[in-house]
């Protein structure tokens, strides 16, 4: 593939960084930049002669166009281009899981946001000014806001009629699309189909719309090509399945699509649907200009998909001494306009929706809808975040019923390795959810409130607010945990491609590392240069610009980067190693059994230093490209949800100490205790910045992340009414991370990212619950819930 | 878009009735905003900071008087003292570098309902300074606020100072807000306690379509404390309780995003009586200041 005649400024430069193999707490290669704020996100690409891409968006949630006249816009000075769907050359509808995205809108827009047109003009601010005169004749139709509505199942007791009744009820509300609007619909039907118990809890939750809330808004920055094709820098998740989607827009084919990581700010699964991509792309070969699209942080909420909202029903049966008998579960979540990854969420939703906890007799229907809400799709946690609210309220709801401790009950049903899980795939490695509570339970208490002339403002609920002095403050304990699958499941072809070159460069040996895998911010980068430090035995690894030079490494997400392009890089290097060795002995002239590389250099236990590498290499280069996959998955049985569906779990458990003023709503969240098995630390301090991160956004949403939408409108699109915890939000932590290594897994490792953000949230609810003795079946708790206002 | 830097007082004015239409800009914080969001575009913009006068504070016949430009990290640093309620407010206010950049001139001149130092302001019974080439005039900060985002600045005027006695008694504020920094206030709301007056001064914020006082409570209050204000006895809890209702029911709050209108006259209702019991405990005390 050519590489681009001209590069902006902020394009990604290769990454160096301070040493440390496997097991060490290696420097970011990007962190000092970042630090000192001269790290080059997606937003400052820059070029002399581009132009400025924006969007114009439908105000509406669910309207047919009659029309569209750009002309008004055209004649603004200083606009260049207005396009609209007539100008998409390709394909005109793209999506992540099934194509029903329009690139720009067709006849019909479905969610408040969608794009309708684009303009390119000299200045950002011209541009914003043509769009705005863009005259689009709208009829304006009723949107359908409620996931059961448009399944047609508005009442949980029709929810357990039969599926033909389901389907028929379904045919009576509007169709946002051709096919109906269930985009999926997950069943899970093991053991016995109509078990009884001694005692039976049951409950409805609901889970507001959480936002990934990145700081680094969708940008990027598309370059012309001589060749005719275009050369895209953006801040993205997943560069080739961008590609497949622009191409296919473009009606234009690979070699001529080139995409290059601009640094990214923060992701989360808000990037794995394009946003700007093909829009920015549609502008710079229409105007043969460079073309950069930046959203403000407004656009932002409009620009890219949230985590489904879910409503739940759980009923829970087990035996008086606390064995589960079964669960029945049936779970909407709202897709919103567009399918987006819905279909997978539901199946995440659908198999993980149990937590981790040993059922005999499970019955679950998991539904993803089509609404007139935003689109939602991927966000860390992946539809395990919404069940995880449901499953461990009912775990605690069934405690209270039993008179049982909630921990015990848990422990008592904790899967462990060899258990069964709802999907009937046996967990084939370590899986220590008791020892992960009961190391929690051991963990120190933080003190007790202070109350009277000793208060600091800032530990109270309230913080400097000054809302009280201890009036009203009572304390709360709850205990959550997570299992979480770890990358792509359900036969998904999962694989990553790593090329890694070794060669001596001014005396010293020095190994490049080139991937597709997107660094989002979780430093993958400094993985991969310990894969590479370690394998190979050199000192300095350089990190490429991650691009579509090389072949995929599939997506940032499902906490896969580790493993998968982890055990990529990890192949490479043992490719390239293999032939420098074998060069080393043809050199030696003989057979040394224990050749190794170490230092830069060729070594042997039994007779030291063979060879340098610069006797071993001279100046040759040696370069391995290798594809590598974990172990195949299968689909699950549509019928009976059974089958070999993930490759690995993940297990993190959380004790949530809350204070909560009783009296005006307010919570402070005194400590989070987290335990997670990690298989092996690759970086261990990268691993506590995962638990502490995942566990502030589990944290949010429990108390206080909600994208509000009303009649299909969103009401906070800022950062000032869409609160994310802060420093007085997010307390210190005590972790214990435990390495119990997967056989099946490079290095032994686990995926790390989403299991603390799963049971976080949970733990902090069931902490407020006990502090204030309410049911509170809703995420985020608000002060009206607390207070009955 | 005309950016205009007047060096001094007498230049800002007159720049001001030249352009009438003209936006002053001192910290930015309300103003950038709002720009940003492509929700204010205006022809011409005063830039406030270079006008030396409006970033001192001084005192002046018996009172604070604070000029417009007085950043809130100076208000709690410099003036934790002589203002505490206004510093109490401060410290609420958004994040270190807000309160570096943000002024109480600022918050007057958006004179949202929200605005963190109003309830404070008018618990204190401030008057706001302006000035404009035709002159200046003081004006009681209940009378200031006149609809929501309206003051009764005229279109040629530029608040130059808040003059604020200082206090003869203690002074507290609370505010309500769904974390626990950086936040606007889902309710606010401020006390002072005026002994030398035998009088009580109150603030609610985020409840109306302006900030305003709660005269009722007020009235209530001072008679309660009749013979308390010598005795330094303790207050009937019924007394704070009966306060608490007089000040949520002076509120006239709307569901919004941030808080449901039942919500607001609730926590309202639980500042007035926490903070009076806060305050009455400093001056029984005999500590005026003491927050």
């Amino acid at each position: 593939m050519s590489t681009p005649t001209r590069a902006p400024s902020g394009a990604p430069a290769h990454l160096t960084g301070a040493g440390g193999g496997i097991g060490a707490d290696a420097q970011r290669p990007d962190g000092v930049l970042k630090v000192r704020g001269e790290f080059a996100y997606g937003s400052d690409l820059w070029m002399d002669d581009m132009l400025w891409g924006v969007t114009l968006r439908s105000p509406h949630p669910y309207a047919r166009i009659r029309s569209i006249d750009v002309g008004p816009a055209l004649a603004v000075p200083g606009v260049h281009a207005v396009l609209t769907s007539d100008d998409v050359p390709g394909e005109k509808v793209y999506g992540l899981e099934l194509a029903d995205q329009p690139v720009l809108a067709l006849d019909v827009v479905r969610y408040q946001g969608e794009p309708v047109a684009l303009v390119a003009a000299d200045h950002p601010d011209t541009a914003r000014r043509a769009a705005a005169r863009v005259v689009v004749d709208y009829e304006v139709w009723e949107p359908v806001t409620d996931a059961r509505t448009a399944l047609g199942h508005p009442t949980w007791n029709q929810v357990h009629e039969t599926p033909a009744e389901v389907t028929e009820l379904s045919r009576e509300s509007a169709h946002l699309h051709p096919q109906g609007n269930l985009v999926r619909h997950l069943k899970i039907r093991r053991g016995d189909p109509e078990p009884t118990a001694d005692v039976v809890v049951i409950g409805e939750y609901e889970v507001g719309m959480q936002d990934q809330a990145f700081l680094g808004p969708e940008s990027g920055l598309a370059v012309p090509a001589e060749d005719g094709g275009v050369d895209l820098y953006v801040a993205t998740q997943w560069l080739h399945v961008d590609q497949r989607q622009i191409c296919a827009a473009l009606g234009m084919p690979e070699d001529k699509v080139r995409l290059t990581l601009a640094g990214v700010g923060g992701a989360f699964g808000g990037r794995e649907d394009l946003s700007m991509h093909v829009h920015a792309c549609l502008l710079a070969l229409h105007t043969g200009r460079p073309v950069k699209m930046s959203y403000n942080r407004e656009e932002s909420f409009f620009g890219h998909v949230h985590r489904h909202p879910a409503t739940m029903r759980y009923e829970h049966g087990a035996t008086r001494d606390g064995d589960l008998v079964y669960v029945r579960a049936t779970i909407y979540l709202d897709g919103g306009a567009y399918a987006s990854s819905t279909p997978a969420v539901v199946g995440n939703a659908g198999t993980m929706g149990l937590g981790p906890y040993v059922v005999p007799n499970v019955h679950v229907d998991c539904y993803g809808a089509y609404t007139n809400n935003p689109p939602c799709g991927a966000m860390r946690g992946f539809g395990s975040v919404q069940t995880a609210f449901a499953y461990e309220s009912q775990m605690d709801a069934l405690a209270a019923e039993l008179g049982m401790d909630p921990v015990e009950l848990r422990c008592r049903n904790a899967m462990e390795e060899g258990s069964v899980t709802p999907n009937g795939q046996v967990v084939d490695s370590a899986a220590p959810v008791v020892e992960l509570l009961r190391r929690l339970e051991a963990m120190p208490m933080p003190p007790a409130p202070a109350t009277g002339a000793d208060v600091d403002l800032r530990d109270m609920p309230g913080g400097v607010s000054n809302t009280t002095h201890g009036e009203g403050v009572r304390r709360g304990v709850g205990y959550a945990v997570a299992y979480k699958n770890v990358a792509f499941s359900e036969g998904f072809d999962d694989h990553s491609t790593a090329r890694v070159r070794l060669e001596v460069v001014g005396g010293e040996a020095v190994a490049t590392v080139h991937t597709a895998a997107a660094e989002v911010g979780q430093g993958l980068v400094t993985v991969e240069q310990q894969i590479a430090r370690t394998e190979l035995g050199v000192e300095r690894v350089v990190v490429a610009p991650k691009d579509t030079a090389v072949g995929s490494a599939g997506s940032t997400s499902a906490s896969r980067q580790t493993y998968v392009t982890g055990g990529a890089v990890k192949a490479a290097c043992e490719a390239v190693r293999e032939r420098v060795l074998s060069r080393a002995r043809d050199l030696v002239g003989r057979a040394v059994p224990d050749l190794r590389l170490d230092g830069g250099k060729v070594v042997s236990d039994g007779e030291g230093v063979a060879l340098t590498l610069a006797e071993v290499l001279a100046d040759d280069v040696v370069e391995e490209t290798l594809e590598w996959r974990h172990r195949r998955t299968e689909p699950i049985d549509p019928e009976t949800g059974q089958g070999f569906a993930h490759v690995q779990y993940a297990f993190s458990a959380h004790r949530a100490v809350v204070d909560v003023d009783t009296e005006l709503g307010l919570v402070k969240v005194v400590e989070m205790a987290c335990t997670q098995d990690v298989g092996k630390a690759i970086n261990p301090q990268a691993v506590i910045g995962q638990i502490q991160g995942g566990t502030a956004q589990g944290l949010g949403l429990a108390v206080m992340e909600e994208i509000l939408v009303r009649d299909g409108r969103v009401q906070n699109p800022s950062f000032t009414d869409y609160l994310i915890p802060t420093v007085l939000d997010m307390p210190p932590m005590r972790i214990e991370v435990l390495e119990y290594a997967d056989p099946h897994a490079p290095y032994g490792l686990r995926g790390v990212g989403e299991a603390p953000n799963i049971s976080s949230g949970p733990a902090v609810l069931a902490a407020i619950r006990q502090a204030t003795g309410l049911p509170l079946t809703r995420v985020p708790v608000r002060p009206e819930h607390l207070t009955g206002t | 878009m005309d950016f205009l830097q007047p060096a001094t007082w007498a230049e800002a004015l007159e720049a001001k009735a030249a352009a009438r239409e003209a936006v002053p800009i001192a910290g930015g914080t309300d103003v950038m905003v709002a720009v940003n969001f492509g929700r204010l575009r205006p022809t011409t913009l005063i830039d406030l900071t270079r006008v030396p006068e409006l970033q001192e504070w001084g005192l002046d016949d018996g009172a604070v008087r604070l000029g417009a430009g007085v950043p809130y990290a100076r208000v709690i640093t410099e003036l934790g003292g002589r203002l505490p309620g206004l510093a109490m407010a401060a410290r609420t206010i958004g994040s270190p570098q807000i309160r570096n950049r943000g002024t109480v001139g600022g918050n007057l001149a958006t004179a949202s309902p929200a605005g963190d130092a109003h309830p404070a302001l008018l618990a204190a019974g401030a008057e706001v300074e302006v000035a404009s080439v035709r002159g200046t005039r003081r004006i009681p900060v209940s009378e200031f606020y006149r609809g929501v985002k309206r003051s009764a600045l005229a279109d040629d005027e530029l608040i130059a100072a808040v003059r604020i006695r200082p206090p003869a008694g203690p002074q507290q504020y609370s505010k309500i807000g769904t974390r626990n920094a950086m936040v606007i206030a889902v309710a606010a709301f401020g006390l002072a306690l005026h002994p030398d007056r035998r009088a009580v001064g109150t603030g609610i914020g985020s409840a109306a379509p302006t900030p305003r006082r709660a005269p009722e409570a007020e009235e209530f209050l001072a008679g309660e404390l009749d013979g308390l204000w010598e005795s330094r006895g303790e207050l009937p809890a019924a007394t704070a309780g009966r306060f608490g209702e007089l000040v949520a029911a002076a509120a006239a709050p709307i569901d919004d995003v941030r808080g449901t209108a039942a919500y607001r006259v609730h926590a309202l209702s639980v500042m007035a009586r926490r903070t009076l019991t806060w305050a009455w405990a400093d001056y029984r005390k005999g500590d005026p200041t003491c927050a």
